[in-house]
């Protein structure tokens, strides 16, 4: 399917969120089970914390085609791990900058903590993450087209 | 004429000679003239008579500290992969060292690829390296058969010509922009400590990048990828690319593809300067080694800004500093969240933190 084919068809942007196990993705869930209504635009991945997000993963889903890319953890101080979340904090600040740097987007990689109470929380990031990458349109950078 | 690069060849050998016949060091490792005109080549003498063939000049644009962690390797006595270390202290290894280098011996030691007591390190005060390709440029890229150096310039001879050239305008960019240009470690000085230059803005390059929207950032940086061949030599020219296996030789998951479709290439470049981010000491290896002439030291210029933006640290300054990706602080920096855009909800901040 070409590029202009998707647009006609009424595009919609499809989000790659990255929850870590304790906290967002039991946030998640809480605004699931509270019904807070957020948009369907995201695809969750479970994975065991924030930290284990390796830049690798986040361009292999620009890559095959991601429009935006969320990545989620706990709040500082509260991983699981202790510190998880406060080394990927590292990691995150300086990859978002280069890869601004080098032109991709801001707004089609977003970072955020939420904690598993925070239900509410979370559909408001989603709202937000998906207003912003809607703005952006499709993405083409960074798209491999096979 | 004596030069400070020929004086400086003369010590070498001299101290190598000594390192290599009194036994304290197994190998050595310097340059030697290499086959083309204004290249050099890394060079390990073993032998006290091998001492004789070290050059020191404006030309030894490789990264020393690159070769460290297999030739450390490669002087201890051969064992099987379970049989245990051999008992006394193992062979070591002399090498010269400029501020860039010993700021990656540093960076080697701190993660433990090589061992501070098996080095013998020459500490040279760099006078900052040419670029090749910037020489050729001057002779509009005509053969080049001869280049004699002198104190300030060089006399680049060639079918039909004979130019005389001043060296700082051939020194490389980040030569130019070096605020440390004499080792951070060693154990001998050879010739005399350079006075730090004055450099009015280190990041100017990347700061002018900044300045681009993202629009024109992202045509600048496929541009400048575009005559990438993937041939690797930026990867193998680093000094902190020592992983057994690269992430570009991963088959399963395949992060990269084989193709030179950009999309492959950009990742390449993307994920080849940030696994430098905070280790990267601005030796420009890389772009030195380039057949093809991209920059790609301004993507790990940018990662080196930022760490020293954000986290205050400079790669290699310190043995006793830990790399800035390696630590964390509680107060770190977080204003790239979304959370700070969109605000906490109240009732969700009273739910979480006491």
């Amino acid at each position: 399917m070409d590029k202009t084919s998707v647009q006609k068809k009424e595009w919609e942007p499809k989000i790659i969120a990255f929850l870590c196990n304790w906290c967002s993705y039991a946030g998640a869930d809480l605004a699931g089970v509270s019904r807070f209504q957020y948009p369907p635009n995201i695809r969750v991945v479970r994975v065991p914390c924030s930290g284990r997000m390796s830049p690798n993963i986040l361009l292999d889903a620009l890559k095959a085609g991601a429009d935006g890319v969320l990545v989620s953890g706990c709040h500082p101080g509260d991983c699981h791990y202790i510190s998880g979340n406060l080394f990927a904090r590292r990691r995150f600040a300086i990859f978002k900058s280069l890869i601004e740097f080098l032109g991709i987007e801001p707004g089609r990689l977003n970072f955020s903590w939420i904690s598993a109470a925070e239900g509410e929380q979370f559909a408001k990031v989603v709202k937000e993450v998906t207003e912003r990458v809607r703005a952006l349109g499709p993405a083409r950078r960074l798209v491999k087209e096979i | 004429m004596s030069t400070t690069n020929s004086t400086i060849t003369e010590d070498i050998r001299a101290k190598a000679k000594q390192l290599l016949s009194s036994g304290e060091v197994a190998a050595f490792l310097g340059f030697t003239t290499g086959t083309l005109p204004m290249t050099m080549r890394p060079f390990v003498a073993r032998r006290p008579e091998d001492a004789e063939r070290l050059v020191w000049n404006s030309f030894c644009v490789m990264n020393l500290a690159n070769y460290l962690p297999d030739l450390l390797k490669s002087v201890e006595p051969p064992r099987g992969p379970k049989d245990p270390p051999p008992e006394g202290p193992l062979p070591k290894v002399g090498v010269l060292a400029t501020g860039c280098w010993s700021r990656n011996i540093v960076v080697q030691i701190q993660e433990n690829q090589v061992q501070r007591d098996r080095l013998v390190i020459l500490g040279i005060g760099s006078r900052g390296m040419v670029d090749r390709k910037k020489v050729l440029a001057q002779v509009d890229g005509r053969e080049v058969w001869t280049s004699e150096e002198g104190e300030h310039s060089l006399v680049i001879e060639g079918p039909g010509f004979k130019k005389e050239i001043q060296r700082w305008d051939v020194v490389r960019d980040n030569c130019q922009t070096c605020i440390h240009p004499n080792p951070v470690i060693y154990d001998y000085q050879v010739g005399q400590p350079v006075s730090p230059r004055e450099v009015k803005d280190r990041f100017r390059q990347v700061n002018e990048i900044e300045a681009m929207s993202s629009e024109e950032r992202w045509s600048w940086f496929q541009e400048e990828i575009s005559s990438c061949i993937r041939c690797y030599a930026c990867r193998n020219a680093c000094p902190l690319c020592y992983c057994p296996t690269c992430f570009v030789d991963d088959s399963r998951p395949q992060w990269v593809g084989k193709s030179i479709d950009l999309a492959d290439t950009s990742i390449f470049h993307i994920l080849r300067a940030y696994h430098c981010a905070g280790r990267c000491t601005d030796c420009g290896a890389c772009e030195s080694a380039c057949p093809m002439g991209i920059h790609m030291r301004l993507f790990t210029k940018k990662l080196e800004k930022d760490v020293l933006e954000l986290y205050g640290t400079e790669a290699g300054m310190d043995p006793d500093v830990p790399l800035p990706l390696t630590t964390y602080k509680e107060d770190d920096p977080q204003n790239f969240l979304i959370t700070e855009a969109v605000g906490q909800t109240s009732e969700a901040g009273e739910g979480v933190k006491p």
